[in-house]
């Protein structure tokens, strides 16, 4: 819904915009050249990403995501004390939390929600600081390897896709911290309720 | 450095073999998800894009950099990223087509092009999130979620820029 006010607001403000500065032509230009873009972005990311996918699910496969999420255990059980002491629960928070990291988004899913089934049980429609803490653990990524934006640089013409690692690794750092924080700080000032 | 791939690709093969795991399934098996991504992404893209590139031709995407020039430079983000941060909490298509088009429009090594790639590898999808993990669990009073997930949205944002500074000052 959100998307559909957003795309018929950005495509009448190009053309009220466009009518105003005489650039009616480009603006019809744009439209078909925007449209024949995304089918070569597209293929251009094609290889790259279908790559990196096959390699992260070998990895998977290897058992990385196993012995990652062995080492998270302990962190999320700090993180997660009450939801920590059900072993099935934590097993689903760990493999959530490895699968985020290494890009492999559609395996995540699953499995955080596994997790927060168990957490919302029994709390009768209210979210916990846990659970608000597990959202907000996944709305702000942590990943060690973003393929899809390495695919997307190389498809550009970029020879050195990764060098952006430091910094996504860094900027994912500093907002997961602030995202805990903040769940913190918000809890205390509406009152507790769990 | 040209190393670097050829060596990460035999590492995982071989670490794949000696763990016992089947590496030509597997790498296949992930290269078809990566398909999927790109199949389920092409839609989105096709609608998005050209919407995207009328805003640019029409010169209102740079009246509306203009205008918030000053909210983008207290934060330190380049004002021609506003389009992605915009888009980034409420769609991931969306997201991936403005920091695509920002990529290729300023080059995939500039400043802008390489905020708005830390930006778009560093943050996720607020909104749908949110709604996939409450529906799921049944959750209907969210409490501080959306809050604390927003704030985390809106530190990366502005640490991606400086963080693009920091790395690459040139």
């Amino acid at each position: 819904m959100a998307l559909s006010v957003i795309w018929t607001g950005m495509v009448t403000c190009a053309w009220i915009f466009g009518l105003f500065s005489g650039r009616t032509d480009a603006v019809a230009a744009a439209a078909l050249d925007g449209a024949a873009e995304a089918v070569r972005l597209c293929l251009s990311m094609a290889g790259a990403l279908m790559l990196w996918n096959g390699v992260m699910e070998l990895l998977r496969a290897a058992g990385a995501a196993a012995g990652l999420s062995r080492c998270f255990r302990p962190v999320l059980r700090f993180l997660f004390p009450e939801a920590g002491r059900d072993p099935e629960t934590l097993s689903a928070l760990s493999a959530n939390v490895t699968a985020n990291l290494l890009g492999l988004g559609n395996a995540a899913t699953p499995l955080g929600i596994r997790a927060a089934e168990r957490m919302a049980r029994g709390r009768d429609g209210i979210a916990s600081d846990e659970l608000c803490r597990l959202v907000v653990l996944n709305t702000a990524s942590i990943q060690l390897f973003p393929a899809t934006v390495a695919s997307l640089r190389s498809a550009a013409g970029c020879r050195t896709p990764l060098d952006i690692l430091p910094a996504v690794w860094l900027t994912s750092a500093v907002s997961v911290t602030a995202g805990l924080c903040a769940e913190r700080l918000f809890s205390r000032a509406g009152g507790r309720t769990t | 450095m040209s190393l670097l791939l050829p060596l990460l690709l035999s590492g995982v093969g071989l670490c794949g073999l000696w763990r016992r795991a089947d590496v030509y399934a597997s790498l296949t098996r992930g290269a078809e998800e990566g398909f999927r991504v790109l199949y389920r992404i092409l839609p989105a893209l096709v609608t998005l894009l050209p919407a995207i590139a009328m805003l640019r031709a029409s010169g209102a995407m740079e009246a509306f950099s203009r205008w918030c020039a000053p909210l983008w430079a207290a934060c330190g983000i380049p004002p021609e990223v506003a389009p992605l941060i915009l888009v980034r909490p409420v769609s991931g298509s969306g997201a991936f087509a403005a920091a695509g088009e920002l990529i290729r429009a300023y080059g995939p090594d500039s400043l802008i092009g390489r905020t708005a790639a830390v930006m778009l590898g560093s943050t996720e999808t607020t909104f749908y999130t949110v709604a996939v993990y409450f529906g799921a669990a049944g959750v209907r009073r969210t409490r501080h979620a959306i809050p604390a997930a927003l704030v985390a949205d809106i530190t990366g944002f502005a640490v991606a820029a400086l963080s693009v500074r920091l790395f690459f000052p040139d």
